[in-house]
């Protein structure tokens, strides 16, 4: 497996990159510039209205780095790709498939693995808090869980798969609640809400939703497949359909229990977000700040990978997917196997 | 793994500056500069031999010198720093804010 490079976040709204030779420069107002040799950088990720010179971009595309511009609120706003690379003849077996009757077997796989994943979270919770918390409502939904998982491998169409993934996180999102432990006054969900998040939970998943999906899009442009011809979710100018495909299964255990256990541990408060007139919950800087240490500490962290059975970071999930997904097109592998956390 | 890069060039000459000037722009694509003849660089295998390779190109023998530390995977528990310019871990998190 590949090594985990180290990604940059340039938070700052009046910084500016450039390039000089080898090295990715960072200026930033009255202080001294930061400069390091991109090749230790997998990806830089600035968020604000941090500007980039076109040869620090061509450094970057020659490179294979990825370089996302995000909006203030984290919205995803634009990537900077150099030429199309990788194997023309993976993504035109990709285009049939997503065409064709087999994109269903696919989408039913990613979905199978994101309500396996997020039924583990809550069976988590039940074991290591399960005194703590109305577990009879957790195992409720559990089960509820469960039953979609059967349900989802032996329907037909994609609409249904659609179906019983909205079904499924709707009975999720409702026993998340529960697994919130601390200052529960601040921390809820109200449903599943975003553009804008109308509560600190939502906001903290969409941000963090948005960190995962910039991985898994370079992830998948990293083994040659085009993140825009997905499987389960229907194409539309520049969505990342197979990115928010693959995005699926990670959710849950990338995301989901970072943002639960960043609220259980209070490491977030209550006035870590500013709320806007219309509703809007937004997150201040400190906080995005800390969102991002956490992610990053997190993607350094080992676990086994079930299917390839090796010792990966955390981080490596979003490319080793990818990695099978290619595979799986490319017909070395049977089926695709999702990421199911044991 | 981590490598320190030190080097002293002989500035007499004209030539000898032109040198130190290849050497310290070499060394800055590779890593950090932690003091004024001093580089970090996070390298692999692959990456360590290019860097030798173009550094041995730039120097004179007789009049300059180049070391090379290998630190290792584990360099962190090797390395410690007093006083001014700390500058950044590349394996750390990295956030301008």
């Amino acid at each position: 497996m590949r090594k985990l490079l180290n990604t940059l976040y340039i938070t700052s709204p009046s910084s500016y990159l450039t390039r000089e030779g080898e090295n990715i420069i960072v200026k930033a107002e009255d202080r001294d510039p930061l400069r390091m040799p991109i090749h230790i950088l997998e990806s830089i990720v600035t968020v604000g209205y941090a500007g980039a010179s076109p040869s620090l971009m061509q450094l970057c595309a020659e490179r294979g780095v990825s370089l996302s511009f995000l909006q203030e609120n984290g919205q995803f706003m634009a990537s900077v790709h150099g030429k199309t690379t990788g194997n023309v003849l993976l993504r035109r077996k990709q285009y049939r498939l997503a065409d064709g009757e087999r994109a269903a077997i696919y989408a039913k796989r990613f979905i199978f693995a994101k309500i396996a994943n997020s039924r583990t979270v809550l069976n988590r919770a039940i074991r290591d808090h399960g005194s703590n918390i109305a577990s009879d409502k957790v195992n409720k939904e559990a089960d509820f869980l469960k039953r979609y998982l059967n349900k989802v491998l032996t329907v037909p169409g994609l609409d249904d798969i659609r179906g019983i993934e909205g079904e499924a996180a709707r009975r999720y999102f409702s026993a998340f609640n529960e697994l919130i432990l601390a200052d529960k006054e601040s921390f809820y969900l109200r449903g599943r809400n975003r553009r804008p998040p109308l509560d600190r939970v939502n906001a903290l998943l969409s941000y963090t939703y948005t960190l995962l999906r910039l991985e898994v899009q370079s992830a998948l442009e990293t083994v040659g497949l085009d993140p825009a011809a997905g499987f389960l979710h229907r194409d539309r100018p520049g969505r990342p359909s197979l990115a928010l495909d693959l995005m699926e299964e990670l959710r849950a255990y990338m995301a989901d229990r970072l943002v639960l256990s960043l609220i259980n541990r209070k490491q977030i408060h209550a006035n870590d977000f500013t709320i806007k007139e219309n509703g809007a919950v937004l997150l201040k800087p400190d906080l995005k700040k800390e969102l991002i240490t956490a992610w990053q500490k997190r993607k350094r962290e080992e676990i086994r990978h079930p299917f390839l059975d090796e010792i990966i970071p955390i981080g490596l999930l979003p490319y080793s997917q990818a990695l099978l997904l290619a595979r799986t097109i490319r017909g070395d592998l049977e089926e695709y196997p999702p990421f199911l956390w044991k | 793994m981590m490598i320190l890069v030190t080097y002293d060039v002989n500035t007499t000459t004209p030539e000898g500056r032109r040198r130190l000037r290849q050497v310290a722009k070499c060394c800055l694509n590779y890593g950090q500069r932690v003091q004024n003849s001093v580089f970090e660089c996070i390298v692999d295998p692959l990456q360590f031999k290019q860097l030798k390779d173009q550094l041995s190109k730039e120097i004179n023998e007789n009049t300059d010198s180049l070391r090379y530390y290998l630190l290792g995977a584990n360099w962190k528990k090797r390395v410690e720093h007093v006083g001014a310019k700390e500058g950044y871990d590349p394996e750390g998190i990295l956030i301008v804010d």
